[in-house]
């Protein structure tokens, strides 16, 4: 623990760790300092002037440097000036007068200075009712304006500053909180002032404009109602708001949310989700979102919804409404007849509760159990994956965090924040890359490879060299490793090329060290827990089968698997949204969204954390745990499934790495610095509390003891190319197709239209140029895509992004056509 | 008496090369560099009693001192923003006697062991960057800057940069963040430069006039620089006065000379036109406290240095004296600096953002016939809520002649307001 100092603020005697700037120690005791352009997440820079308080320093000689002692108590200089609490730092002994005649006045004025420029339109205003600034007018301004309102300065209201936020100009104070956020959390510094004095404001000179993946969370910081999304904007008014605790479900890495709910006329008298705001998980996404967890919810209420069961019976396919009862027992008939040609294919969309109970109605009745994922390396990330206690939140020097095959600002940007932050720190960061990534600039090794080299790169972890002593040598090692460039079995090659070297250098089983996959969906992990696994071939595993189909659309996915598919025997898909394979299933089963129903997902990190109802579930949907069990009722079996929590009870008896969880241990928070809240939304913005669970990591099996099984590593077998040959290979893109996805029509410009980058050379070759319109083939696959000019790819490859229509499993020679 | 900083008064063609030279140019660098270890030429600026000349009056060799010698490189940043309203002596200096601002910036240099040396101009100044970087490459070429100094192991290379036309960059933190690309606006202080300066790295700012006086210090010794002045502002300055005088320009006297000298000496601004009497000064440009004289001879008795002009209620900063006489109404005074202010707030800090702006529209109807005698009251109100609130020095500046000029002319308000 840091050096303590003890100071004493507003005649309360508090310690504090030294190096504490006056403001945070402040809260910490209780005592809120008015703020606006401090945040306890960015630099100080003393620009509002909200906080003045009166610092007083104890007097010391100027002879003999011994403080002058006064009454038998240090004798206190009090500046002349009030001074900004959040610039100055604790001191010993310092006295600070936070609610004094003076400080008070000084409050006031810049409240009143402030109010000068801003058209109090807080009766239209999106912030009203969770506004710092109307919030600390009611505690510090005066009752009445001796600015002529008449005079007031008029600006833009509705200015674009990207087609997610809006910025209206007459509200902003300048408080460059949201400016400070892009350039030293985010590291996109794509906004800034223009002009200056009172003709200052906030621009965007990014093209598109605040190209960010993390610019909604400036509307949580953001101090007044300057800064909206183009979502949530003039949607509701925060009182009418209620706020539930959930999880977000759009990728490994967990993010704790808050959705705010509201009754409206317009959904039918039904409770919709308004928008999804962060909540504070210091170990998971502190306070932050990326802008694809915060407006993709829009699918949970998307026309597409099931909401019956159906069947497609008779040679004519007759589609029909039925009720649970025969929908359940027509699949479940169906299974029992299938024997060992049981197939349950299931993707990490789905709670733990659902996939355990999918994977015991697979084991019960000799099915296999397929996770719907282009990832490999699961069953390593379960035995050698991150321990209880882990936080990347806390890494700094003597740490060392290699990043391989992976462009993490696409895939999982909150993990992107957390390790540049992590670097920052001082943390060694390695990053590892066919191309380059965002994350390089913040790395102190930045190794490249080509296409189908990257075991060889990861072998250079446990070598003499500078990598290796970076990696050796370091006290906490973490490998993050993903699927860029890579299939399942390449990327179950490159997964155990990285267990491997973090087994070998002894950074397993332990807090902090460990691997880490960069799934594609929230619970794969979880998946990987249950035993669910990829296969390298899937349309051979589907082929003449009888499947269960939960939480997948193969048949809109990918050609081949739709072909797989029409051999089947029998097909049972249970899902949230119509697809191509609820189009062709013999059974449809309407399944809750998470936001419906109480679960829990496991993060890539291993964290098993809570959600909860938040909306009244859609049309008959039920839960995707009971679904399974009522299908197992009818092949006289029984299975729990009365509610999720029990689901879990058995869960947590079955499988070792979950052994004594309970909801209520998930649920459990404690005390989180820096303190966001307290009532008092402008300390941190608008950002939730945790009062709903910090969730808990699973333990590994290096953890328990258990021996860590690492197979051999094989160099992923790339197809032969030639020197003329053009090598398609799978990227991982944020806005993708993906169902959850595209219901947020918000996010449609971002999604954009089907691209391929290449280099310039490699274009020319092929005789493309940027932007035409060229017939992709390769693997059996063809299509239609635009053509990107990209410096970063390498000569004779061609990036294809995985979810954008062309449907690429693994790398593969490819042909581009005018 | 012979000048100091303005030489090129006294010798033409100063700013040539060769004439510098002879008439004993480089001659203290020559010897610092070769003869003197840094802290040596730091002592001798020290007992000088120099005093910064941007306004402030810091003691120079102080502030060299304080360089942070954990904390490497160094860097030297001359302040030639020269923005003040009413100050105009630093361009004189630059134009006219530019080797000898280039040499105290070299022996500072050397001081502070630092390297490499900036020049910030501000952006008007743009032909007077291209002449000093002549005059660097004279002096490179004569092996007083660049790589092994005079065949030691000095090496000292020395840049101009422009700034792009913002009053705030004469501040020394905004000037730094500006000549590091950044938007021009002032770091909370402290850390103080000479810990936290350019790039985050020790870095000693001074004026260019500043400069100019060290190589005759270190050439003539500190004592005979102390013989000059007063004993709390040793040797001479180099006064910008302007206004109502009859012959407006710099003039270099020493500290303690008094108001009347400078106004009336018939070398210097030889009386006020029209023979008028003097009704206010404003000491240190458009920043100054006004100083209310109304034809007082003991106001005018004053002496010019930086205590003195403190007990007339005012600041002596850059010494840009400004002369009102009797015609002049102050509620035309402070509406033209407020809205020099209002142009210019760098729109960082809440009160001088907001202030400035709200102290227009108040001077505006006050000055335009509109205003009652509650905007008055209002004006002086809103501009002491102003002070002593703001991230930096010029924020208060603002505030400075609304103030006074309301506290000290009230009668000049009550002609212009309704009843």
């Amino acid at each position: 623990m840091s050096k303590q100092v003890t100071l004493t603020i507003d005649g309360k005697q508090i310690t504090a760790p030294e190096g504490a700037l006056i403001v945070d120690a402040a809260k910490m005791a209780g005592i809120d300092i008015p703020v606006f352009c401090h945040h306890p997440k960015l630099e100080p820079v003393g620009m509002c002037r909200m906080c003045l308080v009166e610092i007083g320093r104890p007097m010391r000689d100027r002879a003999t440097g011994q403080i002058v002692m006064e009454n038998g108590a240090p004798k206190i200089q009090f500046m002349p000036k009030l001074e900004t609490s959040c610039t100055n730092r604790v001191e010993e002994g310092l006295v600070v007068l936070t609610q004094s005649e003076k400080a008070n006045a000084g409050q006031k004025s810049t409240v009143e200075f402030l109010l000068t420029s801003h058209p109090l339109d807080c009766p239209v205003c999106d912030k009203g009712g969770e506004c710092p600034l109307q919030n600390l007018t009611m505690a510090h301004g005066s009752s009445q304006s001796r600015f002529i309102y008449d005079e007031k300065l008029h600006l833009e209201k509705q200015v674009p500053l990207s087609e997610l936020i809006y910025l209206d100009r007459e509200r902003c104070i300048q408080c460059a909180r949201c400016i400070r956020f892009q350039d030293e959390v985010a590291g996109d510094s794509v906004i800034g002032f223009d002009e200056r004095g009172r003709s200052t404001q906030i621009v965007s000179f990014s093209e598109p404009g605040f190209d960010s993946v993390f610019s909604g969370n400036t509307t949580d910081i953001c101090p007044v109602g300057a800064l909206t999304t183009a979502d949530f904007r003039f949607g509701a008014r925060p009182w009418e708001l209620d706020a539930q605790a959930s999880v977000c479900s759009q990728c490994p890495v967990g993010c704790n949310t808050t959705l705010n709910t509201r009754r409206e006329a317009k959904a039918g008298g039904n409770i919709v989700i308004k928008r999804v705001m962060p909540r504070q998980n210091e170990e998971v996404n502190e306070i932050w979102l990326c802008d694809k967890g915060r407006f993709a919810y829009h699918y949970t209420e998307s026309k597409k919804r099931l909401t019956k069961p159906l069947t497609r019976t008779g040679k004519d396919r007759k589609v029909n409404r039925v009720s649970w009862e025969a929908a359940t027992k027509l699949a479940g008939e169906n299974f029992l007849k299938a024997k060992k040609n049981f197939v349950v294919l299931a993707s990490g969309r789905l709670a733990n509760e659902d996939l355990f109970n999918l994977k015991t109605l697979a084991d019960q009745f000799g099915g296999k159990a397929v996770l719907y994922s282009h990832i490999g390396g699961g069953e390593l990330t379960a035995q050698v994956g991150v321990s209880a206690g882990t936080n990347l939140g806390v890494l700094g020097s003597g740490s060392t965090i290699v990043v391989v095959a992976s462009n993490l600002y696409e895939e999982a940007p909150i993990w992107y924040l957390r390790v540049k932050q992590a670097a920052e720190r001082g943390a060694t960061l390695i990053v590892m890359n066919p191309r380059e990534t965002k994350l390089d600039k913040y790395a102190s090794f930045v190794e490249r490879y080509d296409y189908g080299q990257e075991i060889k790169s990861v072998q250079e972890l446990t070598k003499k060299g500078k990598l290796g002593d970076a990696f050796m040598k370091a006290q906490n090692a973490i490998i993050i490793y993903g699927s860029e460039g890579l299939g399942v079995a390449g990327s179950a090659s490159l997964a155990t090329a990285c267990a491997k070297a973090l087994n070998e250098t002894e950074h397993v089983g332990k807090a902090n060290n460990g691997l880490i996959g960069v799934w594609e969906r929230a619970n794969d992990q979880g998946a990987w827990e249950m035993g669910f696994k990829p296969e390298d071939d899937l349309a051979a595993a589907l082929k003449g089968k009888v499947v269960y189909i939960a939480g997948a659309d193969p048949v809109g996915d990918d050609p081949k698997l739709a072909k797989a598919l029409e051999s089947a025997d029998f097909v049972v898909v249970q899902d949230i949204l119509e697809n191509a394979t609820t189009e062709i299933a013999d059974v449809v089963l309407p399944a809750q969204t998470h936001v419906e129903r109480e679960g829990t997902f496991t993060s890539g990190e291993r964290r098993v954390q809570r959600f909860y109802p938040a909306v009244a579930v859609v049309g008959d949907a039920r839960a995707d745990y009971a679904i399974t069990a009522q299908i197992a009722k009818h092949m006289n079996f029984i299975m729990q499934s009365a509610n999720a929590n029990i689901v879990f009870e058995i869960l947590a008896e079955t499988l070792k790495p979950f052994e004594g969880l309970t909801y209520e241990k998930l649920s459990n928070v404690r005390v989180q610095l820096p303190m966001i809240g307290r009532g008092d939304m402008y300390y941190g913005g608008t950002t939730y509390e945790n009062t709903h669970g910090l969730g808990v990591h699973l333990s590994a099996g290096a953890t328990r003891g258990e021996t860590v099984r690492i197979p051999r590593a094989q160099k992923e077998a790339l197809p032969k190319v030639k020197d003329t040959d053009l090598l398609a290979v799978p990227v991982s893109k944020l806005y993708h197709r993906g169902a959850t996805i595209e219901s947020a029509q918000l996010l449609n410009q971002r999604i954009g239209k089907t691209t391929v980058s290449m280099n310039f050379d490699t274009a020319e070759q092929w005789g493309v140029v940027e932007g035409a319109q060229v017939k992709v083939s390769f693997d059996g696959v063809s299509g239609e895509a635009k053509v990107k000019i990209d410096e970063t790819v390498s000569a004779g490859v061609m990036l294809v992004p995985r979810g954008m229509g062309l449907a690429i499993r693994e790398p593969a020679v490819a042909k581009v056509k005018l | 008496m012979a000048h100091v900083v303005l030489r090129h008064r006294d010798i033409p063609n100063l700013n040539q090369f060769d004439v510098y030279k002879k008439n004993g140019g480089f001659s203290a660098f020559k010897n610092a560099v070769k003869k003197m270890q840094p802290t040596e030429v730091t002592d001798v600026v020290k007992n000088s009693g120099l005093r910064g000349r941007g306004g402030a009056g810091f003691p120079t060799g102080m502030k060299w001192s304080f360089i942070d010698n954990k904390n490497w490189p160094h860097y030297v940043v001359a302040n030639a923003d020269e923005s003040e309203p009413g100050t105009f002596k630093d361009r004189e200096i630059m134009e006219s006697n530019p080797f000898q601002f280039l040499e105290g910036l070299a022996l500072c240099s050397y001081a502070v062991a630092a390297n490499v040396a900036y020049i910030y101009l501000r952006g008007e100044f743009w032909q007077l960057a291209a002449f000093l970087d002549e005059k660097i490459a004279e002096m490179e070429e004569a092996g007083l800057l660049g790589n092994k100094i005079l065949g030691t192991d000095y090496s000292l290379k020395i840049y101009t940069h422009l700034g792009a036309g913002a009053y705030i960059c004469g501040e020394e933190t905004a000037l730094l963040e500006s000549l590091e690309g950044k938007r021009g606006q002032p770091r909370v202080r402290p850390p103080f430069p000479p810990t936290f300066g350019l790039y985050g790295k020790p870095t000693i700012i001074n004026n260019v006039e500043t400069f100019a006086n060290v190589p005759m210090i270190l050439a003539n010794g500190a004592d005979w620089y102390k013989s000059m002045g007063t004993a709390d502002s040793s040797g001479v300055k180099v006064f910008s006065l302007s206004g109502r005088v009859r012959r407006p320009g710099n003039y270099e006297l020493p500290f303690g000379a008094t108001f009347r000298e400078l106004i009336y000496g018939e070398k210097n601004g030889a009386g006020v036109q029209d023979a008028r009497q003097v009704k206010a000064l404003m000491p240190a440009g458009a920043s100054s406290s006004l100083i209310v004289v109304n034809g007082d001879d003991k106001i005018l008795d004053t002496p010019m240095d930086y205590a003195s002009v403190r007990t007339l209620g005012s600041e002596l900063g850059s010494a840009s004296v400004i002369v009102i006489d009797d015609t002049v109404s102050i509620d035309w005074v402070i509406n033209k600096t407020i809205h020099f202010f209002k142009h210019e707030s760098c729109g960082k800090c809440t009160p001088c953002r907001e202030g400035t702006y709200w102290m227009q529209n108040i001077v505006h109807r006050i000055h335009g016939g509109d205003g009652k005698q509650g905007d008055v009251d209002l004006l002086l109100n809103v501009a002491k809520q102003m002070q002593g609130k703001c991230l930096c020095a010029l924020g208060d500046f603002s505030a400075m002649a609304v103030v006074t000029g309301i506290e000290r002319f009230k009668g000049d308000f009550d002609k212009v307001v309704k009843v």
